[in-house]
């Protein structure tokens, strides 16, 4: 973290130094670690790993003119971007879903993204934002969950675990990282969802949605949550929302992850296909409602080839 | 005298172009192709005929990497590097996953100076197991079973979900897609994708080179035997085996 703000002030006493240490040698960016198989991440207990950072007077502004900035579609390099993601506490856990498109301007680059990392088996984090940010700052984040684990012989709570992420994101803010998480697991005190993003807001909640969809995950989310949902109702719920979402944001589809996480940890519920929703419902599962989503509720019983459902029993 | 008002202006630190270019790689049951094109140009320009765009890195993992050529190189020599280090202090090759991790590490360490590179690697699995992995250029990276990338992306990889993915395509009555496609499907799938590539896009053309890795013992080994121009690569003998195809594309 250090070496970084010094490289970026060019002024100090440090950087002169470091100036001058750069120009004696080119020897720089490995440590003995990178000799043996800790690739890269063998600084962990030392510190946070170094970076290169372009040598002109403004490096944000560089990244910023090379870098998808959405404003600028002529810009050469492609960071994904566009997403939904939920997650709410309950009587039951905390519920945890996503989409899974990543887009690069208006290309689909992929439909089979993980947008919920498994940090360990407690603690979830949520990606929005740039792919790599989070994939990249949660996994660093899981180890440190894990040094924690070591040193203190209890797990990590997710409120000291989010105060991890939000600290670090923070000493970086400015400098171009973008990242929406929620992280999400099961402590001592019970369920909790903490909301941090790269500016630095760091926020306790029981419901949050992130991304370009969630104003339509929350428009689903909001009319049919209560404490008290069941399980199935509670997971029915995630589901209708990210499917609701990517119906109707062209950032956001192709399909959703569904976690829960109970006392014991987090649970995989299942991966749905947003168009199978639409016409089909998921399918045999706990809280389905045993129809399609979109389709039937539209054209049930405005043809003789869609008949209500007690005229066709009749 | 000079005016007091004129500001020092400074040049923009423009230290990337595009290269053109495309590579893809599918994974089988017990083998993954990865390939790519070896035209490289700069605008309209064709400055070579000949870039390979595809490495082996190992008996086990190949990388195909697609976008900036000057910091594909310097990235792929960089990791070759980290590999042969690897091997000194542990005897062995470097997993592919470890080799994806390694990967993501670094090119997210150019984070704030990005390496403008795409890469796709490509091996055998720890279990044996076709693998293809696909990173952004700052180290975002997921296991698929086929990607496509670079100029060409946008015609291939929709070719790839009909062809490998049965993307809308419904089968037969009673019969169901089959999870996993053999070699010589495969192989005439990556051809197709280059040949079609290369009618419609003016990055791609003049050669293709496609490396075939299989895992240990694997009988896929078999649809090799007959294949035209197929070149031995391996560097150990008891372990998996690495195959290079070549081909002409057109040059115009």
């Amino acid at each position: 973290m250090n070496s970084l703000a010094q490289r970026f002030s060019n002024n100090g006493p440090l950087a002169q130094i470091g100036k001058a240490t750069s120009l004696v040698s080119e020897d720089d960016d490995f440590s003995d670690a990178a000799w043996g198989s800790e690739a890269g991440f063998g600084s962990v207990a030392k510190g946070v790993p170094t970076f290169t950072v372009p040598n002109v007077p403004d490096p944000t502004a560089f990244l910023r003119l090379h870098t998808d900035d959405h404003a600028d579609p002529s810009c050469r390099i492609k960071i994904q971007h566009g997403t939904t993601t939920l997650a709410f506490r309950f009587q039951g856990g905390v519920i945890v879903a996503v989409d899974s498109r990543a887009t690069a301007g208006s290309y689909i680059a992929s439909g089979t993204v993980k947008k919920v990392i498994e940090i360990n088996p407690y603690l979830l984090g949520t990606m929005a934002g740039g792919a790599a940010d989070c994939q990249y700052w949660e996994t660093y984040l899981g180890m440190h969950c894990r040094l924690h684990e070591l040193r203190n012989k209890e797990r990590i709570s997710v409120s000291a675990a989010s105060k991890f992420l939000s600290n670090l994101v923070y000493s970086y803010k400015g400098m171009g990282l973008s990242m929406g998480t929620m992280i999400c697991g099961w402590d001592k005190t019970g369920p909790a969802i903490f909301y941090v993003d790269s500016d630095g807001t760091r926020l306790k909640g029981d419901l949050f949605s992130v991304g370009s969809g969630s104003t339509f995950a929350y428009g689903v989310l909001d009319q049919g949550y209560r404490w008290d949902l069941t399980d199935a109702e509670a997971q029915e719920l995630g589901r209708r929302s990210i499917y609701a979402a990517g119906h109707r944001d062209a950032f956001s589809g192709n399909t959703v992850n569904l976690y829960h996480v109970k006392e014991h940890g987090w649970d995989f519920i299942g991966n749905y296909d947003v168009n199978k929703l639409h016409y089909d419902g998921p399918g045999d599962v706990a809280g389905s409602p045993g129809h399609g989503y979109g389709y039937d509720v539209r054209t049930v019983g405005l043809s003789s080839a869609n008949p209500p459902a007690a005229a066709a029993s009749a | 005298m000079v005016s007091m008002t004129q500001q020092p202006h400074q040049q923009a630190f423009n230290p990337y172009t595009e290269n053109g270019g495309t590579i893809l790689a599918i994974a089988g049951a017990d083998f993954t192709v990865i390939a790519g094109d070896t035209r490289q140009s700069e605008g309209y320009n064709i400055q070579t005929r000949y870039a390979p765009k595809v490495f082996k890195l190992t008996d086990k993992a190949v990388l195909a990497v697609n976008g900036f050529a000057a910091d594909g190189n310097m990235f792929v020599k960089k990791v070759k590097q980290r590999l042969e280090w690897y091997r000194h202090a542990h005897a062995k090759d470097m997993p592919i996953r470890s080799i994806a991790r390694l990967i993501q590490t670094m090119l997210y360490a150019r984070r704030f100076f990005p390496y403008y590179v795409y890469n796709i690697l490509g091996g055998i699995e720890e279990d044996g197991t076709g693998a293809v992995y696909s990173f952004d250029p700052v180290g975002s990276y997921e296991r698929e079973a086929c990607r496509a990338a670079g100029a060409a992306q946008a015609l291939v990889q929709p070719f790839l979900d009909n062809q490998i993915y049965f993307k809308n395509q419904t089968p037969a009555p009673g019969t169901v897609f089959p999870q996993h496609l053999p070699l010589a499907t495969v192989l005439s799938i990556v051809i197709d994708s280059f040949t079609g590539a290369t009618e419609r896009h003016i990055e791609v053309g003049d050669g293709l080179e496609m490396y075939i890795v299989l895992s240990n013992s694997s009988p896929t080994l078999q649809d090799l035997q007959g294949l035209r121009g197929v070149e031995e690569v391996t560097s150990t003998n008891d372990g998996e085996r690495v195959f290079i195809v070549r081909r002409e594309l057109k040059k115009d």
